[in-house]
């Protein structure tokens, strides 16, 4: 059997199992719709939040951007986990106890604010369209890689499973399909890593293979490998960093703060029974999710490695099968610039932009003196003659380390589970926001219960739509947005929330005008470099030298000083909220 | 609960917050961040990165990777992990001495 017959076999067993799940829990009341009844146990919400939380990106980006930058990869790593102590510690436990639906409810009701609520609406809203439109390109590229179907049929597959069990199910139907997600997402990330450890460490735990001495070269740590490969190909070394400290740290922490802001993966919390359980499962959460990012980084390791390994200085006809067929996907390419015949692989980009191909008029690609592809992109100086792209070092790895087919189909599907389960999340959030805080909060509180889920089911498919269509047209700046994400969940959510449950004074005034503030300043910024001045976006022109990436922090610190300031300046809350306030504090208490 | 048992509870959270997050902070942004080059024996120059003789940590290794990219790509991580689960420890302790664990709650219909 080869890889394609393999990956329809394992997808569609995948998808299978998803769907007969989705049958089995269908939502029947707008609590099941919204938080699963309530009645999820620590453990399932555990894996369905792991699964919730890594997307598409952690799953097929991540490793690969570690790849190319070594260190400096760890803002991800610690940005993306350290996110869940603040969760866990500060947010998780007191948010269950209010007990309500979504975040925007929180923040309606403990800034005793109608427009409190619809700023959160629109914050929730837009965080979670910019990211589901990454989750379902993300199904389209899966599809049209392994199974070479087109990126808008894989789109549109993808909306389908989506649709059974976010439109059906309900949180309900999301939480266990998404334990199923993990299951397989879990498996499939780590077979290709283990596999690939012991072959080149003899180690069958990839965190500690990381870290081994090479098979090949006893007494050779691979890291020092990496270090005097990269070196001697002109890169930096693999373990040491470029990036500057105060941007990493300030990065870091728009990571950390936007995760805990993230309005999907705060609702799972309001799925389990008790306080108590919130906890727990923010502890069972962040060690499921630690077990693909401690993986991650070796699998980072392990692919530069191979790679460095097998295709600087060799020619054209002896690079690998999957080098080719990378090549015709247009994610790999070279350009022989001095004419020598050999791939010379080093630091700087080989040319502007993404290949674009030379096509012959019978539709064949034109091909140079070696057999290569030939490109039409303008040159740029350096002496770099290959392009990568690092979405490649997940899915080829196991080509490039030349193991079983069944393996590289495996990939296939956890790629499909990582991206729907973080579409099926954002979904939701969607749907409740439209349904529950806008019409039955805002526009019309007197919808019966019937009409609100069907608004709510309404409202997902609705969403269903609009992120398929940006899966199948994704806008050019989808990578930008992304920062924009987490930016803005740093700088809205994340303070008001925080000072909503930690201090009692902080009133409504303080709370909108904070919100604003936090959003405009980190809008302002990204937009200014990532969208209207992206030449100036280099460290040079940055504000402190903090990126746009980062900026999230500084808009999060303007809008912790100027809610307290505000809320100084002006009245108290009712008492009503004040003890609203009190009682989120102790799990015991009874409700007021 | 009375008013009294009610502060001490909360002062006690606190207490445990603080104490927490100054870990979080320490491991992530003091050890992973801004001593890494350190604690890699390293340091930046004008050249680039060279070797940092004068580091207590030159040479060391941890089962094959320098300290600072240890913590920084894996070490931080297990450390995250322990402080989430002291956490949960202690505050499932401190319920219990204030008598306050939660009973079946469930999330108010509205």
């Amino acid at each position: 059997m080869d890889v394609q017959v393999w990956t329809y076999i394992i997808v569609g067993l995948t998808f299978a199992l998803y769907i007969a799940i989705a049958i089995r829990s269908r939502a029947g009341s707008t609590k099941e719709f919204y938080v699963a009844g309530g009645g999820v146990s620590p453990l399932a919400n555990g894996l369905a939040t792991a699964a919730d939380w890594m997307s598409a990106a952690s799953f097929l980006g991540m490793a690969g951007i570690i790849s190319f930058s070594g260190r400096d990869g760890s803002v991800y790593l610690m940005g993306w986990t350290g996110g869940y102590v603040l969760l866990a510690l500060l947010l998780a436990p007191y948010l269950r106890k209010f007990g309500k639906f979504t975040v925007p409810d929180f923040v309606g009701d403990r800034y005793y604010s109608k427009t409190a609520r619809i700023i959160a609406v629109v914050c929730a809203l837009f965080i979670s369209f910019t990211y589901v439109a990454g989750q379902m390109r993300g199904v389209g590229i899966v599809f049209s890689r392994f199974l070479q179907v087109d990126i808008t049929w894989g789109v549109i597959i993808g909306m389908a499973i989506v649709f059974m069990y976010a439109v059906l199910g309900g949180m309900k139907g999301i939480t266990y399909t998404q334990v199923a997600q993990y299951c397989v997402l879990i498996f499939a990330f780590s077979v290709p890593a283990i596999y690939i450890s012991i072959m080149l460490t003899g180690n069958p735990i990839p965190q500690l293979g990381f870290g081994g001495e090479l098979l090949e070269e006893p007494g050779v740590t691979l890291l020092d490998k990496l270090d005097g490969l990269s070196s001697e190909l002109g890169f930096d070394k693999y373990t040491t960093g470029e990036k500057g400290t105060v941007d990493t740290f300030f990065i870091t922490m728009a990571l950390m703060v936007g995760t805990a802001g993230l309005p999907h993966v705060i609702v799972r919390f309001f799925t389990v029974p008790k306080v108590s359980d919130a906890r727990k499962s923010g502890l069972y959460a962040l060690f499921f999710i630690a077990i693909l990012y401690t993986i991650a980084p070796a699998v980072s390791a392990f692919a530069r490695t191979n790679l460095l390994n097998t295709i600087p200085n060799s020619t054209y006809n002896e690079s690998p099968e999957w080098f080719k067929k990378w090549e015709k996907a247009g994610l790999i390419a070279w350009r022989d610039k001095n004419n020598d015949g050999i791939i010379k692989y080093t630091k700087g980009k080989a040319f502007e932009g993404k290949p674009n191909y030379v096509k012959l008029n019978n539709g064949e690609f034109k091909r140079g003196k070696s057999g290569e592809i030939t490109l039409a992109n303008i040159n740029t100086e350096g002496e770099n003659e290959l392009y990568i792209d690092k979405d490649i070092m997940v899915l080829a790895n196991p080509e490039i380390a030349g193991l079983p087919d069944w393996v590289i189909a495996l990939v296939a599907a956890g790629g499909l589970a990582a991206a729907l389960s973080t579409a099926a999340g954002l979904l939701l959030v969607i749907s409740t926001s439209v349904a529950h805080d806008l019409i039955k909060k805002s526009i019309n509180p007197n919808i019966t219960e019937k009409g609100e889920l069907y608004a709510a089911r309404l409202a997902a498919v609705g969403a269903v739509l609009v992120a398929g269509y940006f899966g199948i047209n994704p806008p050019d700046y989808v990578a930008a947005v992304v920062a924009l994400a987490f930016g803005l969940a740093a700088a809205s959510f994340f303070p008001v929330l925080i000072l909503g449950i930690f201090s009692k004074k902080t009133n409504k005034h303080g709370a909108i005008v904070g919100m604003i503030t936090g959003l405009a300043s980190t809008l302002a910024y990204i937009i200014y470099f990532k969208f209207v001045n992206v030449h100036l976006n280099i460290p040079k022109n940055w504000l402190f030298g903090i990126s746009p990436e980062g900026f999230g922090t500084v808009g999060m610190i303007l809008n912790f000083i100027v809610t307290i300031l505000i809320s100084k300046l002006t009245s108290e809350p009712p008492k009503k909220v004040q003890n609203m306030v009190e009682s989120i504090r102790y799990p015991g208490d009874s409700k007021n | 609960m009375n008013k009294e048992d009610r502060l001490r509870y909360w002062k006690k959270n606190l207490r445990y917050l603080l104490i927490l997050l100054i870990l979080w902070f320490t491991v992530s942004f003091v050890l992973g961040i801004i001593f890494v080059d350190y604690l890699d024996g390293v340091k930046r120059t004008s050249d680039g990165v060279v070797e940092d003789t004068n580091s207590l940590f030159h040479g060391f290794r941890l089962g094959g990777f320098k300290l600072g990219f240890w913590i920084a790509q894996q070490g931080a991580i297990y450390i995250f992990l322990i402080i989430i689960a002291l956490y949960v420890w202690l505050m499932n302790k401190l319920d219990k001495e204030f008598n306050i664990e939660e009973k079946e709650i469930s999330t108010s219909d509205h």
